[in-house]
């Protein structure tokens, strides 16, 4: 099962390849024992949004679907998560709630992608249903101001936003700050170890064939429909579990984190770091994250800016993304230096599976 | 015994009707080759055979099941298997990943690597395995389509034009290979312009005109039909 986490659909293989990894990992476990709590807060909240560029990753890189919707499901656990956790009276059951509310987003992509891939939508309208979807949610939730919008004791709360939810907690215990870090590292190297195993699996050849030529994938005798909502479920959940895991961070949720310019966000992560690597997308995307953190403390108008000119950028310059080709740059050269016997080891490259 | 039965199929595209009530068996185990004209309807046949266009009329019979109603990915699963008249690979996939997808849901495992060396060995691809589909020639994309179609090892294998690009060496060799899975018990159906190759596999042809079953009958009887040289083969050539 674990030789799946190599393979033809992800850069990176052999020993020097997950050496790297496993520096990386104890560095980011090392980081809250010399950083200030403050730091460590933000780089949690900054991991928050791996698992949405990495859904985004999955539906659009690997399977060909450009969704605009990842705030729709983002927002919808996200909220999930509040009504729940309001109403299952908070404490351990947020764990509970968090559980629920991404399968809630889960359900709902279900619904629309079902919709939208068996009335065969594809291409552009894809992302203009999603970014429709998108749009309705984020504008019903901005007018539930009034006092009649709510779910059990839990308020909507209109444009203000939804708050009052208790953050994750066992027992007494809030899992905030270190802890809440320590929780997305480790569901971050669960995501991504998982994701790259489903991308090389035979699902994951079916997924990439369907992206290359659907007539094709369904002349092997794949329902590539099946597939396609598989991806679609997989990715929109992933983008709940942000949502879950932002709302239980900062104990509150607005129509702002699921409007245009939040739902654009996630496109200029991934078109920037590399849409069809999970492994560019994760590293591109906490880099893009970590700057635009940086520069908003400044002027959010500017991170907005740079964002608009990086997506131009891209699709300028690297349109196969920024990370993604510096990788692959970069491990051609080390396959290079391999070639000429300076050294042995193994390197990472995107390349067929060795028989 | 029939393998698939075509009865009374018409397909009509606004205005224009592709093909018009025809009736069409392949008998199982036989080498079948359909010949006509351009716009005969030949490769709209073949789509509405394997699911890809709806007829307008008529019903298809694979065995004794009507898949009509059925989708593609149904009737590849009951034991079809296409080759399209253009190349149809997955060009951003290496070649051998191409041939792993079509292998997959059949075998596993070791199984799986040795059928696919084995495949790549037999279509002369296997010194580019590792190359994306999309650089190989026309001729080795044909090929490689042509792997996919065996991959599936199906009881019917559609081949459309299959030695499009292919120079007469390679042109023959495909003959010969198609006729040694016709051996081990394939049944195929074949549209195909090189006159050459059908008389090299052909076991029995229909031809194909206006969307309409022109003749049938062996090639030979074929040849010596005034009606069919004259719509098709020319006068000089049914000689």
């Amino acid at each position: 099962m674990f030789k799946l986490l190599e393979g033809p659909q992800t850069l990176g293989r052999g020993k020097m390849f997950w050496s790297c990894f496993l520096v990386v990992l104890a560095g980011a476990l090392a980081y809250p024992l010399f950083a200030d709590s403050y730091d460590v807060g933000n780089f949690a909240y900054f991991l928050i949004w791996i698992f949405m560029a990495l859904g985004l990753c999955l539906m659009w890189g690997y399977g060909g679907m450009l969704s605009f919707g990842q705030t729709l499901f983002f927002g919808i656990a996200g909220y999930g998560y509040g009504v729940l956790a309001i109403n299952m009276g908070g404490g351990s059951a947020t764990i509970a709630a968090l559980v629920l509310s991404v399968v809630l987003a889960m359900i709902a992509a279900g619904i629309l992608g079902y919709f939208m891939i068996w009335g065969g939508i594809n291409g552009i309208f894809f992302g203009i249903v999603t970014l429709s979807a998108t749009l309705v949610l984020a504008f019903f939730l901005g007018q539930t101001a009034g006092p009649e919008w709510h779910i059990g004791p839990a308020r909507l709360n209109g444009f203000n936003g939804m708050k009052g939810m208790d953050p994750l907690t066992v027992g007494d215990f809030y899992i905030e700050g270190s802890a809440l870090y320590y929780v997305m590292v480790a569901l971050i190297v669960i995501v991504y170890l998982a994701l790259r195993m489903l991308v090389n699996s035979g699902i994951g050849n079916v997924i990439v064939a369907t992206r290359e030529n659907p007539q094709r994938a369904e002349m092997l005798g794949y329902d590539v429909r099946k597939y396609q909502l598989l991806t679609f479920v997989i990715g929109s959940g992933l983008a709940g579990l942000s949502g879950a895991l932002y709302t239980s961070w900062g104990q509150f949720i607005t129509p702002s984190s699921i409007g245009l310019p939040a739902a654009a966000m996630p496109i200029v992560w991934v078109a920037f770091s590399g849409r069809s690597d999970l492994t560019a997308t994760l590293v591109g995307s906490f880099l893009l994250l970590f700057g635009f953190q940086t520069i908003t403390v400044y002027s959010q108008q500017a991170a907005l800016v740079l964002m608009g000119a990086l997506l131009l950028a891209t699709v300028m310059l690297a349109p196969q993304g920024f990370v993604l080709g510096i990788g692959k740059l970069a491990a051609d050269w080390w396959q290079g230096r391999r070639r000429r016997g300076d050294v042995v080891a193994d390197a990472g490259r995107l390349q067929p599976e060795e028989s | 015994m029939s393998l698939v039965e075509v009865k009374g199929v018409s397909k009509r595209f606004g205005g224009l009707t592709a093909v018009s009530g025809v009736d069409l068996a392949v008998n199982a185990g036989e080498i079948h080759c359909l010949i006509g004209p351009n716009g005969a309807g030949k490769s709209t046949l073949f789509k509405l055979i394997v699911g890809l266009y709806p007829p307008t009329e008529g019903s298809i019979l694979f065995g004794t099941v009507d898949i009509t109603a059925e989708r593609p990915y149904a009737r590849v699963q009951r034991g079809m298997s296409i080759k399209m008249q253009a190349p149809s690979v997955f060009k951003e996939l290496p070649v051998r990943q191409n041939i792993q997808t079509a292998l997959q849901e059949r075998l596993s495992g070791s199984e799986r690597i040795a059928e696919e060396d084995r495949l790549l060995t037999l279509l002369n691809l296997a010194a580019d395995s590792d190359k994306l589909a999309g650089v190989l020639s026309h001729g080795q994309q044909q090929w490689l389509e042509i792997g996919m179609a065996l991959a599936l090892k199906p009881q019917l294998l559609l081949l459309d034009e299959p030695t499009a690009g292919m120079s007469p060496e390679e042109t023959f060799r495909t003959g010969e290979l198609i006729r040694s899975f016709n051996a081990e018990g394939m049944t195929v159906l074949v549209v195909e312009h090189d006159m050459a190759f059908v008389r090299q596999v052909a076991q029995r042809v229909t031809v194909l005109h206006l969307g309409r079953i022109f003749a049938r009958g062996t090639l030979d009887s074929i040849l010596q039909d005034e009606k069919v040289a004259e719509i098709y083969l020319g006068k000089t050539h049914a000689h």
